[in-house]
């Protein structure tokens, strides 16, 4: 190990990612799902801004707090507010349970490693080596997508793979452009809100969140 | 070379003798916390005390391996307490056995408890037994992931070479042993027969593993079992302060370090006790078919740290 301080302490936040990650593919309250999305937001910012100070990136610092502002305060609350007024939280049984999901989480996070290996050595930036992490966040959240069948899991499923998206964009080029980063983060929260309308829209029309019932449209 | 031995018969006496008194502390910090009068700290000493002046009661069924698995049982603990370094680094007896081997001890007490649970032949105990094989099958691939992840990183499966790796090195932080750390914490609690997994303070038919097993012993052998449960609880404290927290262990040979060692090794299990306590009191007991899912858990945790030493730290 001949890595500096900040850096190991990077790749600690993007282990803790990662494990953020398992814990909403395991989780079963949607409260509990919010809370680990607003923690996860919290690892990211951190490791957001201990990158820019290790590497004189001022604009990270900028992201960094884009992130606390929308991840960790903003969208939290506004989930909690949601859960709250919808009286959604109750424990749901995913698709396929926990256990095998965990095994093929597993799997996803080896092939995200194998898949980021030459990648990462292409990348000329200090902190490649959590590339992978980095996609394999993004492939955990795609399966949390695919196993839930409720609304707002869903939904928090898609900003778990923005998150990881951000991550990998971090530690492969050092962010992106300052102009990107505030579109995808305008784009992310008018999504937020305008899912947040649809969930409202689903409850009426089907009387529940669960997507299931949308496979059965068809016109008569 | 003597004083080697003098240390590791001092090292594994003070284990045995002072493994109930851990016990006495997990009981009084889970009294404070739950709001009860605690009994004093030496109540395990007065338990065994009392088992051992009692006359053993045996039923009539019970074959020759029923009186022997006590002894056995108390015997694999005492050497597994023997072999993790609590207090001296590389004692003479460490090279015995290795981390593999060391699991292969703990199965081997198990699998003395679960036949001698099995023998007499009433129904608790056969339930009890299998119970604890359903727990002990999914806990030990995950044990040993943990210890492969530490074998990695310092490149060995002796326990003295890792220790001395993790403990006397310039300081790294490695994500992979913080993964270990949880899931090892896990498993000790599942091992142990603690709360999320099991209740060590229950007798309720449902829910009892370990006590279900242990129902048919009493007097000398109860005390042995109970004295070897103790046993077992403090060897996976200490085996967990090697692997995670080895700072203050002596090196080899290194005698004026001792006192210490001792002193951080009472400091850190009297924390590790209370926070096990603790953890105990805030969480409930999880259904068994619950607890696969829970050691499932352990295992991931484990097996994502060893992904993650071979993508951060190689």
């Amino acid at each position: 190990m001949t890595l500096t301080y900040h850096l190991q302490i990077v790749n600690l936040l993007a282990a803790l990612l990662l494990l953020i990650s398992f814990a909403m593919l395991s989780q079963r309250r949607i409260v509990g799902l919010v809370t680990l999305f607003a923690w996860q937001g919290a690892a990211l910012a951190l490791s957001t801004a201990i990158v820019a100070w290790s590497t004189d990136q001022h604009h990270l610092y900028y992201s960094a707090a884009i992130t606390l502002v929308l991840k960790v305060v903003a969208m939290p609350w506004y989930f909690y507010r949601l859960v709250r007024k919808l009286d959604v939280n109750r424990v749901v049984e995913p698709m396929i349970n926990i256990p095998t999901t965990m095994l093929i989480g597993i799997v996803l996070v080896i092939f995200a490693f194998n898949l980021a290996l030459p990648i990462s050595e292409m990348s000329g930036t200090v902190t490649r080596s959590t590339l992978g992490i980095a996609l394999a966040c993004v492939l955990l959240a795609f399966l949390m997508m695919i196993t839930r069948s409720k609304a707002i899991p869903l939904v928090i499923g898609f900003l778990a793979m923005e998150n990881g998206l951000f991550f990998a964009a971090t530690s492969a080029t050092y962010g992106m452009p300052l102009v990107v980063e505030l579109g995808v983060a305008l784009d992310v929260l008018v999504g937020v809100f305008v899912l947040g309308i649809f969930i409202f829209q689903i409850r009426e029309t089907f009387d529940s969140l669960d997507l299931k019932h949308m496979e059965k449209l068809k016109e008569r | 070379m003597s004083t080697g031995i003098l240390l590791q018969l001092a090292q594994t006496l003070l284990a045995i003798l002072l493994a109930p008194l851990l016990m006495g502390w997990v009981n009084q910090c889970r009294a404070w916390l739950q709001g009860r009068s605690a009994p004093p700290i030496t109540q395990p000493y007065r338990t065994l005390k009392k088992l051992f002046h009692k006359d053993a009661v045996i039923a009539h069924h019970a074959s020759p391996l029923f009186r022997f698995a006590p002894y056995m049982i108390f015997a694999c603990m005492a050497l597994a307490a023997g072999i993790v370094p609590t207090i001296a680094n590389d004692l003479p007896f460490s090279p015995a056995a290795d981390v593999i081997a060391l699991v292969g001890i703990f199965a081997l007490a198990r699998v003395f408890l679960a036949l001698a649970a099995m023998d007499i032949g009433s129904a608790f105990g056969t339930l009890g037994a299998r119970r604890e094989m359903l727990v002990s099958f999914l806990a030990e691939p995950a044990l040993l992931m943990v210890f492969f992840t530490a074998s990695l990183i310092s490149q060995s499966t002796q326990l003295p070479i890792i220790v001395q790796t993790l403990a006397h090195r310039e300081f790294a932080i490695y994500p992979s042993l913080a993964f270990a750390a949880v899931a090892f914490w896990m498993i000790s609690v599942a091992e142990n027969a603690r709360i999320p997994v099991d209740n060590p303070s229950t007798h309720l038919e449902l829910t009892m593993i370990h006590e279900a097993m242990i129902l048919e012993y009493s007097a000398r052998h109860l005390a042995l079992i109970e004295w070897a449960v103790a046993l077992k609880l403090f060897t996976y404290s200490a085996l967990g302060v090697a692997l995670f927290l080895p700072w203050g262990i002596a090196a080899q040979g290194d005698v004026a370090a001792l006192p210490l060692a001792l002193l951080a090794m009472v400091a850190k299990l009297l924390l590790g006790g209370a926070v096990l306590a603790f953890l105990e009191t805030i969480s409930a007991k999880v259904r068994l078919f619950r607890a696969p899912e829970f050691l499932g858990t352990a295992f991931l945790l484990a097996v994502l740290g060893m992904l993650i030493h071979f993508l951060l730290e190689v």
